[in-house]
C-alpha cells in the first residue's frame, strides 16, 4: 500500500481544488498529442488532428481531456487504494483500447507541465511537484496493472 | 528532427533566459533533487538545500551550456565535446538522470513562461533537450 504523508495529501488536494477541469483536461491531452505525436494513434476516430492548431481546437479531444481528468477524481477520493480503484479501467485500456501503458506517463508529464504553467514558480514548489509526481506514478502504475 | 522554425524558437528562448540563468538553473535542479532524490547522489559534495548558492552556481553553469548549444543546434557535438568527455569519464552520470533533468527544466520553463510555453514550444524544447542529452551521453560507451 502506498504511504502518503499529510503534506503530500494536502499538496494533491490543493492542486485538484485549483483545477478547472474543462480547461486543464483539454489542454493536457492536446499537449500530449502535439508533443508526442505517436499518441495520436489512439484517436483515429476523433476528427481533425492535422496540426497543433487543429488539435487544440478539436472539440472531441477537449471533451475527452475533461473526461480523463474527471477520471482522476476517483484516485483522489481513494488515495489509499488507487490500485483497486482503477482495476476495471486498467483492463479496459489493455483489453479493449490496446493502449501502450508507457503512454500514460507521457500524458501525466504533459498534465504536470500544464498545471505548472497555470501556477507560478512560488505556488508549484518542488515539494508540491514531487508529491504530484508520486500521485501520478501511482495512478500510472495502477492503470498498467491489469496488462498481461 | 528540428525544423528551421523550431531551431530559431529555441535559440530565441534561451537567449532571453540567459540573464536569469542562475534562477532558472537553480529552480530546475531543486525540482529534480526533490522529485528524483537519486539524482542527489552525484552532488554529495554540494549544499543542495533551497536557496543554496551552490544550486545557483551549478544551475547557471548548466543553463549557459544549454543556451550555448541552442545557438548552433546542428553542431551540438562541437559545442559539447569537452562536456561529453567530462560526463563520460569523470562524472559518469547514469543517463536516466538527463531525462529527469529535462522534465524538470520543462516544468521550470512552464512556471516562468506560463501561457507563452505553448504546446509547439514545449514540443520543440523537449526535442532539443533530448538531442542535447543524447549528444552529452555519446562517449559513455
Amino acid at each position: 500500500m502506498v504511504e502518503w504523508t499529510d503534506s503530500e495529501r494536502e499538496y494533491i488536494n490543493t492542486i485538484f481544488s485549483t483545477l478547472d477541469y474543462d480547461d486543464i483536461g483539454p489542454k493536457a491531452l492536446a499537449r500530449c498529442l502535439i508533443v508526442y505525436p505517436w499518441t495520436q494513434r489512439y484517436f483515429g476516430g476523433f476528427g481533425n488532428l492535422y496540426n497543433a492548431d487543429a488539435i487544440m481546437a478539436n472539440p472531441m479531444i477537449a471533451a475527452h481531456g475533461t473526461k480523463i481528468l474527471h477520471g482522476m477524481d476517483r484516485a483522489l477520493k481513494n488515495m489509499d487504494d488507487i490500485k483497486n480503484t482503477y482495476a476495471t479501467l486498467s483492463e479496459l485500456h489493455s483489453e479493449k483500447l490496446h493502449v501502450d501503458p508507457d503512454n500514460f506517463r507521457l500524458l501525466a508529464d504533459c498534465l504536470t507541465v500544464v498545471i505548472a504553467g497555470k501556477m507560478t514558480v512560488k505556488e508549484f514548489t518542488p515539494d508540491m511537484q514531487a508529491a504530484w509526481r508520486k500521485f501520478l506514478s501511482v495512478v500510472v502504475s495502477a492503470l498498467g496493472r491489469q496488462y498481461h | 528532427m528540428l525544423s528551421k522554425k523550431e531551431k530559431e524558437l529555441i535559440a530565441n528562448v534561451w537567449e532571453r533566459l540567459t540573464p536569469v540563468a542562475d534562477d532558472i538553473g537553480a529552480d530546475a535542479l531543486l525540482r529534480m533533487f526533490t522529485t528524483f532524490p537519486g539524482s542527489k547522489s552525484y552532488f554529495s559534495h554540494l549544499d543542495l538545500r533551497p536557496r543554496s548558492p551552490h544550486l545557483k552556481t551549478r544551475g547557471k553553469r548548466i543553463v549557459l551550456a544549454i543556451a550555448e548549444g541552442a545557438k548552433d543546434i546542428d553542431h551540438l557535438a562541437v559545442a559539447l565535446a569537452p562536456l561529453q568527455t567530462l560526463h563520460a569519464y569523470r562524472l559518469r552520470i547514469d543517463p536516466s538522470n538527463f531525462k529527469h533533468f529535462s522534465h524538470c527544466m520543462l516544468v521550470t520553463l512552464a512556471c516562468y513562461l506560463g501561457d507563452r510555453f505553448t504546446p509547439v514550444m514545449h514540443a520543440a524544447m523537449d526535442k532539443f533537450l533530448s538531442a542535447f542529452a543524447a549528444v552529452l551521453a555519446e562517449k559513455f560507451r
